[in-house]
């Protein structure tokens, strides 16, 4: 028998008005999986990760978390399956301290986990333990990415979504947040990263997913997808 | 003016001012947050005072009334919200001001089938029912301070609410990014309905509050709407902070020009508006 996936999607179609973004895709995490979703701009990465939150809702398909269907169910109800979610562009509330902005995330998680605390989450980040009291649009940019995962690991996930974790960062800073990311995968939360840096991601995710146009071009795992780089040069021009 | 006339109408200036506090702190709350405007809001306002009058005949004690009052009043809100509010948020402000109007109306006629469109008197509890004379001619009656410190003991907690506790974090958070609460698995809708029951409770506690100074009458609740909505925009709309500085501010304009120049004293209001929306546009106090 294998493990329940964390998050599933089936045949997913969704619609942004009449642009028919996602077209029957099937998407699957399982626990302590890292997973790379790949495509190039506008191929409905963000649109896939946003149907499966329930933040945007597919119009057919079906999305499953911990095997039950929760395609009607709102955002927060699946959040709280133990997924986290750090969007494209941070989403951080500028007008909250540092401290409040992780304090509010704050639970145990979906199995009752207590791991994550502010403790350890301003231990594992020292530069936000340095700005505890700032507010949050007093960050730099990458400051404010690792305030979104540590936010995100407040909530103490079984999965973390990280959507252009380290887009518009300074190399120095993306490195720092690419070794955070792959510490997290190394505690065991499962992840789902997208980012334009293709070595960096397939050398630390499992499997990899590549969309084009809304549909699956490749699903497979990383030793598979790096054995053929043409894919990588067909549909993301690498 | 004498130092006695100027403190008693210093006084009242504070205790007007603190009491449209209550409304104007809901409004900017649920204009600020849920980005509803709320014409009903006055109504509420005059919902408290009725119940004040309806639950003080039942328990023969205004306080008793009020210990009643603040659950019912909340309850009210949070089903009002339910049923109706809650379907506003996405929508434009005209269908907000249709709805929002409607309720008005038929709270205005509600009033008037329950308790009839005469004047009603809601008498002090007795415990608060002296004054402290303060020359041989002037005293101030015990009650008004006691409004003015149930006022600040209330403008107090909502700061430690809004400021400190986690409700308040999530409360300024959704103001700002209602998708992204949600991502992190809060309840955003519910938050939603305790701001909105919150604001009725403390518009009604208001309207409890007045009662007794006020009286109990029809259409109460629209002259405290208008100038709540003035308190919202010269504070800046979404700021207790503002709403707070602005109520205080909006109390002495109304109470020293009804003194000073008693013939252009509906003006007062309406110039320190003009005059602060020249100066900051956006309000005192920036939404936070």
């Amino acid at each position: 028998m294998t493990a329940t996936p964390i998050i599933e999607g089936r045949d997913l179609h969704t619609y942004y008005g009449a642009s028919h973004i996602l077209r029957g895709v099937d998407f699957t995490v399982s626990r302590g999986e890292a997973v790379a979703l790949m495509g190039r701009n506008g191929m409905g990465k963000s649109t896939l990760l946003k149907s499966l939150l329930g933040l945007v809702r597919p119009q057919r398909g079906e999305v499953r978390a911990g095997g039950e269907n929760v395609t009607a169910q709102p955002t927060h109800r699946i959040a709280r399956r133990g997924i986290a979610y750090v969007p494209e562009g941070r989403g951080i509330f500028p007008n909250l301290s540092v401290r409040e902005n992780l304090v509010m995330a704050a639970r145990s998680g979906a199995r009752g986990q207590r791991e994550w605390t502010l403790d350890r989450v301003l231990a594992s980040f020292p530069r936000l333990a340095d700005r505890i009291g700032h507010a949050g649009d007093a960050l730099s940019g990458g400051e404010q990415q690792m305030l979104t995962i540590g936010r995100a690991l407040m909530t103490n996930p079984d999965l973390l979504i990280l959507d252009e974790a380290t887009e518009g960062l300074a190399p120095l800073m993306a490195r720092e947040i690419w070794a955070i990311i792959v510490a997290i995968r190394a505690s065991g939360i499962a992840t789902v990263v997208v980012d334009r840096n293709h070595a960096a991601v397939t050398a630390l995710a499992d499997r990899a997913v590549i969309l084009v146009k809304g549909q699956v071009v490749f699903s497979g795992t990383a030793t598979e997808l790096r054995a053929k780089p043409e894919l990588l040069h067909t549909h993301l021009g690498v | 003016m004498d130092l006695p006339t100027f403190l008693i109408q210093l006084l009242n200036a504070v205790q007007y001012g603190l009491l449209l506090f209550l409304v104007a702190s809901g409004l900017t709350l649920i204009f600020g947050i849920m980005g509803v405007i709320n014409l009903a809001h006055g109504a509420f306002y005059m919902v408290g005072a009725y119940l004040a009058f309806a639950l003080t005949g039942l328990t023969g004690n205004l306080l008793f009334a009020i210990l009643l009052g603040i659950p019912l009043a909340f309850a009210f809100g949070a089903l009002l919200e339910w049923l109706l509010y809650a379907h506003l948020y996405k929508r434009d402000h005209l269908e907000q001001v249709l709805l929002t109007y409607g309720l008005i109306l038929i709270f205005e006629e509600g009033r008037s089938l329950l308790f009839g469109d005469d004047v009603h008197g809601v008498d002090v509890p007795a415990l608060f029912a002296a004054s402290i004379p303060l020359t041989d001619t002037l005293s101030y009656p015990v009650y008004r301070l006691v409004i003015s410190a149930a006022c600040i003991a209330l403008a107090a907690g909502l700061f430690l609410l809004i400021r400190r506790t986690k409700l308040g974090m999530v409360i300024r958070a959704g103001s700002h990014d209602r998708d992204m609460v949600q991502a992190l698995g809060i309840d955003i809708d519910r938050t939603y309905r305790i701001v909105f029951a919150l604001g009725v409770a403390l518009a009604a506690f208001g309207g409890m509050l007045a009662a007794p100074v006020s009286s109990v009458y029809p259409g109460m609740g629209n002259q405290v709407l208008i100038i709540s909505f003035v308190v919202v925009v010269i504070g800046g709309i979404g700021s207790v902070t503002g709403a707070l500085v602005a109520s205080l501010v909006i109390g002495l304009a109304d109470t020293f020009g009804k003194v000073l120049v008693p013939e252009y004293a509906g003006l007062a209001v309406y110039l320190v508006m003009a005059a602060v929306l020249l100066w900051r546009p956006e309000g005192i106090f920036r939404r936070g």
